[in-house]
């Protein structure tokens, strides 16, 4: 059986690596590896939990603000802390910012290339992509004009003989069903997205100070001063430019990201019956009131697929099992811990480097494997559509609808790589309507006069019982972010994140259960073999964030790191 | 380290101008552009006509950019450069031959490219690293491809022109680096012993500096003077504090006392509340974030020192710095880093932090910038 290798997968964040074998042309099982490690939370024993949202917002770069709102939430949680209803409007307007950014970004940076073939869009008529991106939204740079400078631009960059980034890809694979059109118009949205971007995350920089790596996070509430009379706080000035900013980034999504979606979807509906994985998935809800905190997009669990049955989540369901990963149990491996109890003692046990080949049957990752209730979970803007649309939240609802609508398919083609790819464009969708209203209710706020960001009581690390845990939940971009933590003596004890490419990209449990990626892996049809096409579209519809999925911690204060070569 | 451009360009008919005109920039915008670079060099505008001169003339280098333990925070920086269009074409004028996050190809065709492009250019390439180097156990923390970090590192700094380390973690090491470094974490200078590197620290670092570095490099056929840290003068030769906004209200005594205080809505002094900027060399207050728009003391949060090294282990967020002089604008980042960090050092988890003070006073094998 023919072993494929796919070692650096490439446009994630992280370092990612797939094992699989293939037979008669599909693959047969696959095995998801992450090959880097740095053991952050172990580095964060001993230190003040006030500064570990700065700490932990190094997990990643990428979905730059999550670890910061998990890890406040988790010490806000421990400290029985309730912030100002300003702070948690102005993180409700960061976090839904950031998921629009970053889901965009995936789909037209990280994606769209698994899709679209760039060098197919030289071939285009710009007068027909004109016509094409027309009769499906009234974008207004979808003009013949503009495509035709795209395409001149693409030529004079070919032409050079120098592909930089594009150089030595899959094109012209056949898998690659997009007509030369399709894939100009996309091709000029890849490049336009890129300057949309930038300008739509400037509202972390007004609210956060900069992006990537937000500066104003503060455990109980955040730093940024509201003041309408101050030129030194949120002002007036800087509430209209996010107001314009937050349109456009709507604009953007409801004109281009989500008609390129479903125009593209339509050429690849066969991947609505691949990928499909685990069939169960969790989402941990989102957008607290800042009155009643209850949540905008719920939290639930849905199991094989059951959309009639929308299970609670009891966080003492969670554990996670190190079989296949490269960590020691002192208890012994074989059985699931809970975060609060969890223990890391690193102990790589793999190939020695340079290698062609993990070892598969034993340890072969630095993932550990989360599971709810002995089950691996899918996490992301999937589960978290389907858990939405399961509990009957009735914009995630519509929009469903729509989308399925449009696609001419039922809800059980959600279940898919395609499903999961059509579902970040719903949630961006979902949280470019909301995220305005957060900054109406901020405004209303201030009208009032509240000007309060920060809960005082118990800044000082003095007013703190001397021992507490807590733990702090967060929808990410990429799905169920879950914090713990434990204080004593003012210093953190130990700390765990389980973040949402930890449930995604797990290797096996005890069990043998194969994890997410894995699994939705198993049945991929490969035209190619020498050319993973497939396998990337799949793993990409994740959107893995491998640097986040890695991480340790340590109660014991022992050496961390032995090791055994095999 | 300093070597005629041609040399280090390969051959080639590219020209930066005729590239900028076949994708529609005008001369106008591209000399707004020379100005931009040349003010955030801190070079004098009459400068302006010799870069541009030197981005005409200039042959088209190929760069690979190697993320080891990183975050890719630094290049989600770059994809915010303040200098966007033309910006992104200077860095796209280096031919990006290798970046795992944005690159088409994956698995063995991914690294195929980078082969043949540290052996067709091998000694004219730029490189720029960005994460640390794991050093511990045979370098088994970090692998791509199979291969560890370090060996990836060796290899393609080890025969680039120029390696730019870009943020802490490349710099010196960062976060991964802090007690207990449980992976032997480093940066560029100590994993690959003689290349030549110019530092660019800051969590993330500013895209602005990077781009800045480019072209100072394509310039003038040499990097920019450093200081003892291997971080360009022009966008570490100052403190934070030094050119703050808010600096007045230090020197009058007013300050922020309290989250959310009257004081802090009028952007007063945030000394009190752990502000790391008199310990801290870098130009954010004058560069800023995301086109101009902020940077953390602007936004009220006080600086955290990122770009220092061993920040990590020497600089609680919110713990004051001891002993900070009203005036000192002469004093080397060298003298005055070290001396603050010593200070925090002392009232916060002293084994670790002298720990890591001490990885900077044992004699190494590598050869720091400007120490040798």
């Amino acid at each position: 059986m023919a072993r494929i290798v796919v070692d650096p997968i490439t446009r994630i964040e992280g370092h990612l690596r797939i094992e699989a074998e293939l037979e008669n042309g599909k693959i047969k099982d696959a095995w998801s590896s992450s090959t880097m490690y740095r053991g952050i939370e172990k580095i964060l024993k001993g230190r003040d939990p006030r500064d570990a949202w700065y700490w932990t917002q190094r997990f990643c770069g990428v979905c730059t603000t999550v670890h910061s709102i998990a890890s406040i939430r988790a010490v806000e949680n421990a400290l029985k802390i309730k912030v100002p209803p300003n702070a948690e409007l102005i993180r409700n307007i960061i976090i839904g910012i950031q998921n629009v950014q970053d889901h965009v970004i995936h789909f037209y940076h990280l994606h769209a290339l698994d899709w679209v073939d760039i060098t197919s869009a030289l071939t285009a008529d710009p007068v027909k992509t004109s016509a094409l991106a027309a009769s499906l939204s009234d974008w207004p740079n979808n003009s013949a004009t503009h495509f035709k400078a795209v395409q001149e631009k693409l030529k004079a960059f070919v032409g050079t003989g120098r592909l930089g980034p594009f150089a030595n890809a899959y094109w012209g694979h056949p898998a690659y069903k997009l007509p030369p059109e399709a894939n100009l118009m996309a091709t000029a949205h890849y490049l336009e997205a890129l300057e949309w971007q930038k300008e739509v995350i400037k509202i972390h920089a007004i609210l956060g100070s900069k992006n990537p790596h937000p500066q104003t996070f503060l455990v109980g509430g955040m730093s940024l001063p509201i003041d309408p009379d101050s030129q030194n706080a949120l002002n007036a000035d800087k509430l209209i430019t996010i107001k314009r900013l937050l349109a456009k980034a709507q604009d953007f999504v409801e004109k281009v990201y989500i008609p390129d979606l479903l125009a593209i979807a339509g050429f690849y509906k066969e991947w609505a019956a691949i990928g499909g994985g685990v069939g169960n998935y969790m989402s941990f809800g989102e957008f607290p009131d800042p009155l009643t905190g209850s949540l905008w997009m719920p939290a639930g669990a849905i199991m094989n697929k059951d959309l009639s049955k929308l299970l609670a989540v009891d966080q003492q369901k969670i554990g996670e099992y190190v079989d296949h990963s490269w960590y020691d149990y002192s208890g012994g491996q074989g059985k699931g811990l809970h975060p609060w109890e969890g223990e890391t003692e690193a102990n790589y046990t793999g190939p020695k480097p340079p290698y062609q080949h993990l070892d598969v049957e034993k340890k072969y990752s630095w993932v550990k494997a989360p599971r709810y209730d002995e089950a691996p979970m899918e996490v992301g803007p999937l589960a978290r559509i389907l858990v939405a649309y399961a509990g009957g939240q009735k914009e995630a609802r519509a929009a469903v609808d729509m989308v399925l609508a449009k696609l001419g398919v039922g809800p059980a083609a959600l279940f898919s790589t395609l499903g999961r790819t059509a579902a970040r464009g719903i949630d961006a969708l979902l949280m470019a309507r909301q995220t305005p209203v957060y900054l109406e209710q901020l405004i209303d706020n201030i009208a009032k006069g509240d000007y309060r960001i920060h809960n005082n009581e118990k800044w000082d690390p003095a007013e703190w019982p001397a021992e507490v845990s807590g733990y702090g939940w967060h929808e990410a971009p990429r799905g169920a972010l879950g914090h713990w933590i434990k204080i004593k003596d003012q210093k953190i004890a130990s700390y765990q994140a389980v973040v949402p490419s930890t449930w995604n990209a797990s290797p096996r449990d005890a069990r043998g259960q194969r994890g997410p990626y894995e699994s939705a892996l198993v049945g991929t049809p490969m035209a190619k073999p020498d050319q993973p096409l497939e396998i990337l579209r799949t793993v990409h519809s994740f959107d893995p964030c491998l640097a986040c999925a890695v991480h340790v911690s340590d109660t014991t204060g022992n050496e961390l790191v032995r090791i055994k070569v095999s | 380290m300093s070597r005629p451009q041609e040399d280090v360009m390969p051959s080639g008919r590219f020209s930066v101008a005729r590239l900028l005109e076949e994708r529609g920039v005008s001369r106008r915008e591209f000399l707004a552009f020379c100005s931009a670079v040349t003010a955030a060099m801190a070079l004098p505008a009459t400068m302006v006509p010799k870069v541009a001169h030197a981005l005409d003339k200039v042959q088209r280098p190929p760069l690979v950019w190697m993320e080891f333990q990183d975050c890719c925070g630094d290049t989600e920086a770059l994809l915010r450069s303040a200098n966007p269009t033309v910006g992104e074409l200077v860095l796209d004028i280096l031919s990006i031959d290798y970046h795992e996050t944005i690159m088409a190809a994956a698995g063995h065709q991914a690294e195929a490219t980078l082969e043949k492009t540290i052996t067709d250019y091998k000694g004219k390439y730029l490189c720029i690293v960005e994460g640390s180097i794991p050093m511990k156990d045979g370098g088994v923390y970090g692998c791509v491809g199979g291969k560890s970090h370090l060996d990836r590192a060796r290899q393609v700094c080890g025969s680039a022109a120029a390696t730019i380390a870009v943020g802490t973690c490349a710099a010196f090491g960062g976060i991964a680096a802090a007690v207990p470094n449980p992976t032997g974490a480093v940066g560029v200078t100590r994993a690959v012993p003689g290349a030549t590197v110019v530092n660019l620290p800051g969590c993330p670092c500013n895209a602005d500096n990077l781009t800045a570095v480019v072209v100072h490099y394509l310039t003038f056929g040499k990097l920019p003077a450093m200081d003892g840290h291997g971080r360009p003068l022009f966008a570490y030769g100052k403190r934070i504090h030094d050119n703050c906004e808010r600096r007045p209200h230090f020197d009058a005594g007013q300050y922020v006392e309290h989250w959310g205080d009257d004081a802090h809505r009028k952007g007063f002094c945030l000394y009190k509340m752990g502000c790391k900027g008199p310990a801290t060399f870098h130009n954010c207050p004058t560069q800023r974030f995301n086109e101009k728009v902020s940077w953390p003391v602007a936004s009220g949060h006080g600086c955290v020192g990122c770009s220092e090294p061993q920040f990590w282990d020497t600089s609680p967020l919110y713990r004051r710095l001891p002993n900070v002089p009203g005036f000192g604008i002469e004093q080397s980042a060298d003298k005055i880093g070290l001396g603050f960090a010593a200070g925090v050092a002392g009232a916060f988890a002293i084994h670790g932090a002298m720990n890591a003070l001490r990885k900077d006073k044992e004699p190494t094998d590598d050869h720091q910038q400007g120490e040798d």
